[in-house]
């Protein structure tokens, strides 16, 4: 089908030299609440089907909705925190249209009355020339329900085309969506794509700090749509605008917007017009393709939602809400950086593998900010990248880090052996101490076998030890090599190079004569 | 059908619930007599659509048991009812008169059912109405329609006729309604029954099957008005699963129907709900009625709510609205009829198809109306409108009530008349509720007690009270007071009068 | 006065999901019309300044709190559904995603 047809493209330097990109980023999160929006029931994760249903959320007839005190103080907390003015009364309301995923075929929203609006949340961004900071205008958040989930059967690729029917879990259904819609993102220019990562990962910190849902976007507790349009200069009027939908990671919603500007600038030269619509984004191709069509824009029939009175927050919980709130992302990075003595470059690249959590629980369990920064942002986001997983989920803890770091501040493992057991750790062989007794990774600290292999060594390098005899300790380096090589790397080097100096330019015992 | 059997059936809730709970006569007695002049006669009447002999005696024999126990009992333990079909009740058929719930059976009661349960009242079964809850008439049930004990080739009333007319022929003692724009009292009145519309929020509407969210409220329905206070408090009270439930205590309105006492009030006729357009014969009992209330001390002022006639055209785009969306849900999906699925059809098709066969003309009317008046371009002009002109219907009630305790006027325009009569002309048919709709609009409570039968067809004529919001109270008050003065006048009861069915004297 | 053609109530009927016959079609456009005409009356009402009522009770922040209740049974949920497949609900394919 044409829908499929892979379109073409523009270079992405060809793009911006004649276009000027305007974004618009509709982010979705799910609350971490216990409870569904409307009803009792439980959010987890990953229950067997259907599980977590009730009359409420299956929309049985007769049923009502009630609202979660909790997810509207998230949605406050997540307003307050993007510097949004919180409605002093506001509805519900019905957005009517027929979907089997969604039981009452309305989605329980908020129309022109968001409990959040006006806002801003300032980003960093980088670019070739430094970290280019950004304001990214909010025009509002506002909650919503979210719906079951469809699985699609039979055709090809189990995806929504040519299935032959889906099947349709509601555990889902009715779980608390806060919908965070940005203001048109203007000035960008070729940093759009990067913008649009920028803000997406700021916001997932934020809502992180917050503490209100997971936000993890595999898992779709994060989900972004990204709508884009061309206009061929800042001053012309706005293009008409595609919204790409499953943008499903931080990489691709750079990298979907990347697309849909490169596609819709070719479209434009060939003299084609920017179709409004719907379109798919595909992690696999990076691609998007046609979707639904909005030409015949949609009549959801929006009215206030009769089965749920309005929401008048007083000023007293709102400003109680603010107080409340904990330390946000900026203001913690800019203590960060002067706790830690690190530049904003520094900072963000930490911030950005996410590391900033790990760095500061080993520091707070002892480790150095140095050692903790070396091995979480080193060794370790090497691994995580490997497995393509958070610094968080590794199989060590920050403790365990700052452990390890203590063990070579004392000089019982040296850094080779500290990867050792660090490695040992993360297949799951245990604790930091563990590893080194299971292993027998402690540094070899007992001069009598130290002896020994320095007289081998000695023997094997007598010219070496000649010019050491002779006043060059210079020399010693081809020694303590070997005497490294024999103890397979667990001699403490600076211990051996003591023993040896000593071997040599000290006279020798009368004894040995 | 045995004399005594018989004597039970024609007794009030009241008695019925005394003499169960004295040990005089056992609430399976009580529940057989009932059950068997359904047997008898519900084949004329049609009230019911399902009864439930099995439960009903059951909950009967479980009242008996409590108590032989000496556990205490409830004010109505034991006394026989008939649930509108549109409240939802665990594992019985809930169809809401519509084919499109053909063989649903919840998995769950609505709060309602849950307190008469808990209330040791027996629920015999599931009655008739209208498609939904819409119409006037019975008529729109998908699964025929009720008739009226008065005149079997009569209306009921509508939407909920079966409950009105199973309370009207004896089949129950007493019966659940549910009034979006008249629904409980324009039946009753055309069956010379006592039918009440709560303040809305007074009763749960949680697994009330939604006609229009914010106009829908259930009630009770009784032959007595003492009766309908006492199935009024068992029902009232606020309800943590209806977020529309009012947090506050209940008005003491048993109590009230016991004072019946008009002495010094005053008492409202809306000018906007008299005269042109009611017939001779109701007019004439209503006036007879206001005298009578004057002659027990009641002060008689007229009063002028001046946007009461664009009530019903504001009505008639707030339901539709507001139904349109909420019958959305009936798709075919997940319970319920479906129609069209033959594995190679889409689901917008298969809904589409279970939906347009599913739903009677009403509905289907209905939901495009609705459809229409929310739709992009028409919304401020219609339906926003409409919100408008309930906000000035609101306050035509709160000037009016700043004037009197209480409004009367004639329950509906008409008494009952033939059936398919108006069955092709909608709007005659939306006019039975001209007087019944302010109150769904404003939210207020409203009663309609018999008063009579009007000289030109012996058919019965009702009157309807008005109180403000979290005064229901005043309703069983000015109710009873006038029940028993016409009660004075006639005698005997005015169903007493009403045609023997089942061919049973007493 | 509003007039309803046959194709508006084929694109509400389309909205609402009604597959809805030629004949129908035609019947309900002329009963809307009629119906139409009769509510048009509010339009009188001079209400520019009245606010719109949405809720006959006059309660705000009605809450329920954040604590897990009883679901439904899987078997119950699933109970009064048409098709079930791998304790699913079985719906006909969908042709666009929403
Ligand atoms: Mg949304
Ligand atoms: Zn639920």
């Amino acid at each position: 089908m044409t829908a499929m047809a892979v379109e073409s493209v523009l270079s992405f330097d060809d793009v911006v030299s004649r276009y000027d990109p305007v974004l618009g980023l509709e982010v979705h999160v799910e609350l971490g609440t216990e409870t569904k929006m409307f009803c009792s029931c439980p959010t987890l994760f990953g229950a067997p089907p259907n599980t977590q249903t009730c009359p409420t959320c299956l929309g049985l007839p007769g049923s009502l909705p009630v609202l979660n005190r909790v997810a509207v103080e998230s949605a406050i907390r997540i307003g307050l925190a993007l510097n949004c003015k919180i409605a002093a009364w506001c509805r519900f309301a019905r957005k009517n249209y027929f979907y089997p995923d969604m039981p009452k075929n309305f989605q329980t929203s908020q129309y022109d009355e968001p409990i959040c609006y006006d806002g801003y949340l300032d980003i960093e961004v980088e670019t070739a020339d430094g970290l280019m900071p950004f304001r990214v205008q909010i025009e509002r958040a506002h909650m919503e329900e979210d719906t079951g989930k469809s699985t699609h059967q039979g055709g090809a690729t189990g995806r929504i085309h040519g299935a032959d029917y889906s099947l349709v879990d509601y555990n889902r259904a009715g779980i608390p969506l806060i919908e965070i819609v940005t203001k048109p993102i203007e000035g960008a220019g070729r940093y759009a794509p990067e913008v649009a990562r920028a803000y997406v990962t700021a916001l997932r910190d934020l809502l992180r700090a917050l503490d209100v849902s997971d936000v993890k976007m595999e898992q779709g507790s994060l989900r972004c749509d990204a709508n884009a349009s061309l206009r061929t200069s800042p001053d012309a009027p706005l293009g008409t605008r595609t919204e790409t939908k499953n943008v499903n990671s931080l990489k691709s919603v750079e990298r979907a917007v990347r697309y849909e500007m490169t596609r819709q600038a070719a479209r434009l030269d060939a003299g084609e017009r920017i179709v409004q619509e719907t379109r798919h984004w595909h992690e696999d191709t990076g691609v998007t393709t046609s979707g639904r069509s909005k030409e015949e824009a949609e009549d959801y029939r929006y009215f206030p939602e009769p089965d749920l009175l309005p929401i008048a927050p007083a000023i007293e919980w709102v400003e109680s809400l603010r107080a409340a709130l904990p330390e946000l992302p900026a203001a913690r990075r800019t203590r960060l950086m002067t706790e830690w003595g690190v530049n904003d470059f520094e900072m963000q690249s930490m911030a950005n593998a996410g590391a900033l959590d790990v760095i500061e629980a080993t520091v707070a369990a002892g480790g150095t900010q140095a050692g903790a920064r070396k091995w979480w942002m080193g060794e370790l986001a090497r691994v995580a990248n490997e497995r393509e997983i958070e610094l968080p989920e590794l199989e060590i803890t920050p403790v365990q880090v700052a452990r390890v770091e203590a063990l070579v501040a004392v000089g019982a493992l040296n850094d080779k052996l500290a990867r050792q057991v660090i490695d040992g750790v993360l297949e799951g062989a245990g604790s930091p101490d563990d590893v080194v007794a299971a292993r027998g990774l402690a540094v070899v600290s007992d001069d009598a076998a130290l002896l020994a292999a320095i007289e081998e060594a000695i023997a094997a390098n007598p010219d070496a030890a000649q010019k050491i005899r002779e006043g060059k300790p210079a020399a010693a380096g081809a020694l303590i090599g070997a005497v490294m090589k024999a103890t397979r790397g667990q001699a403490d080097a600076a211990r051996v190079r003591e023993l040896l100096l000593t071997r040599l330019t000290t006279p020798p015992h009368p004894s040995t004569l | 059908m045995s004399d005594t059997a018989v004597e039970l059936t024609r007794k009030t809730a009241a008695d019925l619930a005394a003499l169960v709970s004295s040990g005089d006569v056992s609430a399976v007695e009580v529940t057989l007599a009932h059950l068997e002049r359904i047997d008898d006669i519900d084949g004329d009447v049609h009230a019911f659509l399902h009864v439930d002999s099995q439960g009903a005696l059951a909950s009967a024999q479980a009242v008996d048991t409590a108590r032989r126990n000496g556990e205490p009992l409830g004010v109505l333990a034991g006394v026989p009812l008939g649930l509108k079909d549109v409240m939802a009740m665990s594992g019985i058929p809930t169809t809401c008169g519509s084919r499109i719930l053909e063989g649903w059976r919840p998995a769950y009661d609505a709060t309602v059912t849950r307190s008469l349960k808990n209330a040791g009242i027996v629920i015999l079964g599931k009655t008739n109405m209208d498609e939904f809850a819409m119409g006037s008439s019975t008529e729109h049930s998908a699964y025929g329609p009720t008739h009226n004990p008065w005149d079997l080739d009569r209306i009921p009333g509508g939407s909920g006729g079966g409950s009105a007319a199973c309370v009207a022929s004896y089949e129950a003692a007493l019966a659940i309604g549910t009034d979006t724009g008249g629904s409980i009292r324009q039946p009753a009145a055309v069956t010379g029954t006592v039918g009440v519309k709560p303040t809305y929020g007074g009763v749960s509407r949680y697994g009330l099957v939604a006609l229009a969210s914010s106009l829908d409220q259930a009630g009770p329905c009784a032959r007595t008005v003492l009766d309908a206070a006492l199935l009024h408090s068992v029902i009232a009270g606020h309800d943590a699963l209806d977020s529309t439930s009012i947090d506050a205590p209940v008005p003491d309105v048993v109590a009230s129907a016991r004072r019946a006492d008009v002495a010094g009030l005053r008492i409202g006729v809306v000018r906007e709900l008299t005269g042109e357009g009611y017939q001779a014969g109701v007019q004439q009992r209503f006036d007879e009625s206001v005298a009578i209330l004057e002659g027990l001390g009641a002060d008689i002022v007229e009063v002028s709510c001046p946007h009461f006639p664009y009530a019903l055209a504001a009505y008639y785009l707030i339901l539709p609205s507001e139904c349109s969306s909420n019958l959305a849900r009936f798709d075919g999906m997940r319970y319920g009829v479906r129609v069209g699925d033959d594995g190679n059809s889409s689901v917008e098709q298969v809904m589409s198809k279970t939906r347009a066969s599913g739903f009677g003309d009403e509905v289907i009317r209905r939901i495009i109306l609705g459809t229409y008046a929310l739709s992009a371009g028409y919304y401020d002009a219609f339906y926003g409108q409409a919100q408008k002109v309930r906000t000035l219907i609101a306050s035509d009630f709160d000037a009016a009530f700043a004037q009197c305790d209480v409004l009367v006027s004639p329950t509906a325009p008409t008494t009952a008349f033939r059936l398919g009569e108006k069955l092709d002309d909608p709007l005659a048919m939306y006019l039975n509720d001209i007087a019944t709709i302010p109150a769904n609009l404003a939210g207020t409570p409203a009663m309609s007690l018999p008063i009579g039968l009007a000289p030109e067809d012996s058919l019965p004529v009702g009157l309807q009270i008005m109180a403000p919001a979290m005064a229901d109270d005043r309703l069983y008050n000015v109710g009873a007071a006038l029940e028993a003065a016409l009660l004075d006048q006639w005698g005997a009861p005015l169903l007493d009068s009403a045609p023997q069915l089942g061919g049973v004297a007493v | 006065m509003p007039s309803i053609s046959r194709d508006e109530v084929a694109h509400l009927a389309r909205l609402a999901r009604l597959d809805l016959s030629e004949e129908d079609l035609a019947h309900h456009a002329a009963q809307l019309e009629v119906i139409l005409n009769s509510v048009a009356t509010i339009a009188e009402v001079a209400a520019d300044d009245v606010p719109p009522m949405s809720h006959p009770v006059a309660l705000v922040n009605v809450f329920r709190e954040d604590v897990v209740g009883p679901s439904l049974s899987r078997d119950l949920a699933l109970g009064s559904a048409p098709a079930v497949e791998d304790d699913r609900f079985r719906v006909p394919r969908i042709l666009d995603e929403q």
